[in-house]
């Protein structure tokens, strides 16, 4: 910038800039330090901030009554192996629509969209019968290959716009030299291309890990995630609250610390096309 | 244009996924059909039997059908509202010099990562409970009325809860463009006299105008079919105040086993997605142009 | 594709069938109360009893664990081995022929043992489907403080007018203490329960003998009208969306002079580690109104075996050892005689260390002697059950009115419109499943 930023004015944007940020994470903090507060101080009034007891005793509780790393691990499969999957389809898929469009490419795209609009309940019955008859309930095969289905359509779109941007001249050129697909693919499409499927994949298990629906009814034991988990924890009879925070808050850390640690890439990444 | 060549390539790497989707979207669609024309209930072993257009006239007919319609629409309206009025002023305050950005970023952004029946618990029973809830407590000390939002404002506390959680992705979109946008211009801007107002209306609006379609088109697609934010915190009530088309499929299927009824109800609510659809893709058809 | 669609199914199906053979591997839903959680704890004591076999466990909140399971069984899905579920489902299960018999509980069980009624509930012509957990019925729980410095003494069958009289005296809104709290967030469990409980003791009925719905009668409106004013006075806000858990909280945090809930609620407010009021909490039968029948429900949460399972010798044995006497043996030497399951049989309320332990075992038993599931309601009914009517339409239909009353609690609704709604809904429900032809 040719002009100096004033002092007032990095005062007043970083102190708002902390109030928003503070006040949009307060709920999170808030449900953490529950966690760490007896059933009663979770429950006090007036409440208590940072004077109480600290204690582990919700974790304790969690750590003996469920398998966490079992349920972590299932989350880490599901959502991984779903996002995967989901990307090595949709990514030629997307680059074919984006580079060899059709008449029917828009329809496509939009049916595609479409179909993630159905309220997943209205075929829980029929997708229950077929898993049975097939040996997927409660597999994590099962799961993977219903949310990567789910969410193939953000997946396909996410990359279409994001290939979109790519400029064709350089695709040309490179077929001039006697590129073939393969190689077009891999040498000039992938590198340019990195930020917007590392975004997409990002996107896509966060929504695989917090998915609740699916996950819920097609497990039991062996291949339920942390939503499972988190069920198991939620308005039992008596008082609940700081387990449940306790569960919740390690329900969330993995996700939360990926998230964390990757948000650059996140957010590069993320503009369906939007930006020119 | 493409080569001819180019064009069966593209269609050859394109049928995977499409025939995949097709077999995802249309085998449990065409058993919804199929069921939503039966009387099907699942603790009623004797049922099947074809029963033609029952079930939509049964769940058409639904007093809660109007209400939840009504309902979605004002539950995706204001989330969309309310995100993308609020995502764009967190982007533009984000886009300033800040110190501390990446911490501050890093809170604003963790509400999209919380499970959404984990976000509903929270705040139902930590934060807006009218007696032992943080909020109560704040309006007591400020020497005002409590507010009981589950039984006075049910709907605007829904809201809020899906709003919080979907406006981190609204902000993180709106931020990435508006740090596309070019300085120069702003700074020439402002040297014709443009006043920090003109200028974000002029300048900055409209260079948000294109991920804005987008922030609605995908987060319309998500909130058209919430849930669990219902689910943990009103069950839909009191009376219908809360229920939505999706809760109103759920409490058909999971609470009557009704699979017949429930069917009808997700034909129904296809039909409504995809006029949402058109409608939406309309909005964005620049993005979708091939 | 589909060469790899193929594999992708064979791979799973694979897995699937790997692990069933290794061992008798029992698979048990059940539900995350506390009780349950304490059974799955002790797991150990049946595995070692029972070379062979080991035990998975499902644990969910009870909505989720009910719609699991209803899928699971409905669809002959074999998921689980072993159902938590209750007086409710038993009855209609039962007769569907989705649940086994229970007739090799062991020579050592002393089925009479168990409480004739639940026993009954738990029963289809004489035999039972699925045996106690743990049982419970409702009853009044009071601060003996609060309802003193109000100048009244608690009898131990108080009538509604008493109830609400002493409420009305024990609130002082300033200090937030609230005369009453009773269930209001919606569901046929939630509101449903206590609300269906409430009307019996004043002579309403769900039904009549022709399943015609009844919302349109006197008692029903009295009912309601008693409920709403008597919690616009003395109720806590927010009421209309506070179930068993949210009202415990407030009890447990002085914010009660009353709470008429599920009996299992007075181990959790008599105990000094959870609850501010431990030493004050006295108990009643729940009101009447003189006509005969108490408020008081009556629930069992029970194991079952699904028919069609390849397990049900293992699953006999767990259930055996879930719900003996050794159990409650078990329980009480790791945690005490007050936390053992109460409520499902007899021998519990005739040991002295329990009643010592547990100052509430009297009211509770009581309670639960006092509720008729057959003969619910002053005047006569085609359903059993005291707070439901065992038929399988019931959860939706329980759940719609609830909604309905919730509403008329809020004040959303008038006590006439939600009453008119409940019965269009009611009528609306049994027609389609074809109790009647309009």
């Amino acid at each position: 910038m040719a002009r100096a930023t004033s002092r007032t004015r990095i005062a007043v944007s970083t102190a708002a800039a902390w109030i928003v940020g503070l006040a949009i994470f307060f709920p999170i903090l808030w449900m953490v330090l529950a966690s760490f507060k007896t059933e009663l101080d979770a429950f006090a009034i007036p409440p208590k901030f940072l004077f109480f007891d600290w204690t582990l005793e919700n974790y304790g509780v969690v750590q003996k009554r469920s398998d966490y790393v079992l349920h972590a691990y299932n989350s880490i499969v599901i959502a991984g192996g779903a996002t995967l999957i989901a990307l090595l389809i949709a990514i030629p898929a997307a680059w074919a629509m984006a580079f060899a469009p059709t008449k029917r490419t828009r329809g496509t795209l939009l049916w595609m969209l479409s179909t993630k609009m159905m309220p997943p309940v209205g075929v829980l019955v029929p997708m229950y019968l077929f898993f049975r008859d097939v040996g997927l309930l409660d597999t994590r095969a099962g799961l993977i290959g219903v949310l990567c289905l789910g969410n193939l359509p953000i997946v396909i779109w996410m990359l279409f716009t994001y290939f979109k941007e790519v400029p064709k001249d350089i695709l040309e050129a490179a077929r001039m030299d006697g590129a073939t697909l393969a190689k077009e693919l891999i040498f000039v499409l992938a590198p340019m291309s990195v930020p917007g499927i590392a975004s997409t994949l990002l996107l896509n298990f966060i929504l695989a890990w917090n998915e609740a629906f699916w996950t819920l009814n097609l497990s039991s034991a062996d291949a339920a995630p942390l939503t499972v988990f988190i069920a198991s924890y939620s308005s039992p009879e008596g008082l609940f609250w700081a387990k449940l925070s306790a569960a919740s808050t390690l329900a969330i850390a993995p996700i939360l610390v990926l998230g964390w640690l990757s948000q650059r890439q996140l957010v590069r990444g993320l503009t369906f096309g939007a930006v020119k | 244009m493409a080569t001819r060549q180019t064009q069966i390539l593209g269609r050859s790497v394109t049928a995977p996924s499409v025939l995949l989707l097709l077999a995802w979207s249309l085998a449990p669609l065409a058993a919804t059909i199929y069921f939503s024309f039966t009387y099907y209930n699942l603790l009623n072993p004797a049922s099947g039997q074809f029963v033609g257009i029952d079930n939509y006239s049964y769940f058409l007919t639904d007093p809660a059908f109007l209400a939840s319609l009504k309902n979605t629409l004002v539950l995706v309206g204001s989330v969309l509202v309310i995100t993308v009025v609020l995502g764009t002023l967190v982007a533009v305050l984000m886009n300033q010099p800040v110190i501390g950005l990446n911490i501050v970023r890093l809170m604003v952004i963790a509400p999209f990562f919380v499970m959404p029946t984990v976000s509903a618990l929270v705040w139902k029973n930590l934060l807006m409970h009218p007696v032992s809830g943080l909020f109560a407590w704040i309006a007591n000390s400020l020497g005002l009325h409590p507010i009981d939002w589950f039984a006075n404002a049910p709907m605007l506390a829904v809201i809020l809860i899906v709003a919080w959680q979907w406006l981190p992705f609204a902000t993180l979109i709106l931020l990435t463009a508006l740090q596309s946008l070019d300085g120069e211009q702003l700074e020439a801007a402002e040297m014709d006299g443009a006043g920090p107002f003109s200028t974000f209306f002029y300048i900055t609006l409209a260079h948000l105008a294109r991920p804005i379609t987008v922030v609605i088109l995908i987060e319309t697609i998500f909130l058209l079919s919430v849930f669990a934010e219902i689910f943990v915190t009103t069950g839909g009530g009191p009376g219908l105040a809360t229920t939505n088309i999706a809760f109103l499929i759920y409490s058909q299927a999971l609470i009557q086993y009704d699979v017949g009824g429930a069917s009808a109800g997700g034909i129904v609510a296809v039909i409504l997605a995809n006029i949402v659809a058109t409608f939406l893709v309309r909005l964005v058809g620049k993005n979708l142009e091939a | 594709m589909k060469a790899s669609l193929g594999a992708f199914i064979a791979a799973t199906a694979l897995c699937a069938t790997s692990v069933a053979y290794a061992d008798t591997t029992l698979t048990i839903a059940t539900v995350n109360n506390g009780d349950m959680v304490r059974m799955q704890g002790l797991t150990d004591d049946f595995t070692s009893k029972n070379p062979g076999i080991t035990v998975k466990w499902v644990t969910l909140e009870e909505n989720v664990l009910r719609q699991r399971v209803t899928t699971d069984i409905a669809t002959k899905g074999g998921q689980f081995d072993i159902l938590t579920i209750g007086t409710y489902e038993v009855p209609i299960w039962a007769k569907k022929g989705w649940l086994v018999p229970l007739d090799k509980l062991g020579s050592d069980y002393d089925v009479d043992d168990l409480m004739p009624k639940i026993r009954a509930a738990l029963s289809v012509n004489g035999t039972l489907f699925a045996a106690p957990f743990y049982a419970e019925s409702s009853m009044v729980m009071y601060r003996k403080d609060l309802i003193a410095k109000a100048g009244l003494t608690m009898p131990d069958s108080p009538t509604w007018d008493f109830i609400a009289n002493a409420a009305r005296k024990m609130t002082d809104k300033s200090a937030e203490v609230y005369g009453i709290c009773l269930r209001g967030k919606a569901g046929w469990g939630e509101n449903m329960a206590f609300l269906t409980a409430m009307s019996n003791s004043f002579g309403a009925r769900w039904f009549d003998e022709k399943w015609q719905p009844q919302f349109n009668s006197p008692e029903w409106k009295k009912t309601l009208e008693f409920y709403v004013s008597l919690m616009k006075d003395a109720g806590p806000p927010g009421a209309s969306s506070n179930g068993f858990n949210e009202n415990l909280a407030l009890f447990d945090a002085g914010k009660c002079g009353m709470w008429i809930d599920a009996t299992v609620a007075a181990s959790f407010v008599t105990n000094p580690k959870d609850s501010k009021v431990a030493d004050q909490v006295g108990f009643a039968l729940a009101p009447n109104t003189g006509l005969g029948k108490n408020a008081n429900w009556l629930w069992a949460w029970s194991l079952a075996v699904p028919a069609g399972s390849q397990k049900v010798d293992a699953a006999e044995k767990f259930v055996s050892w879930a719900t003996s006497k050794a159990y409650l043996a078990l329980v009480a030497s790791k945690e005490g005689w007050a936390n053992v399951p109460p409520g499902t049989r007899t021998s519990l309320y005739q040991n002295a260390d329990y009643l010592k332990a547990a100052p509430f075992a009297k009211m509770t038993l009581d309670s639960i002697n006092s509720a008729d599931p057959d003969h619910p309601t002053v005047k006569p009914v085609p359903y059993v059950g005291v707070q439901y009517a065992a038929i399988p339409e019931f959860q939706g239909i329980g759940t719609a009115v609830g909604q309905q009353f919730s509403a008329a609690l809020s004040g959303d609704k008038s006590i006439d419109d939600a009453l008119a709604a409940a019965q269009t809904a009611t009528e609306r429900e049994m027609e389609r499943a074809g109790y009647y032809k309009k």
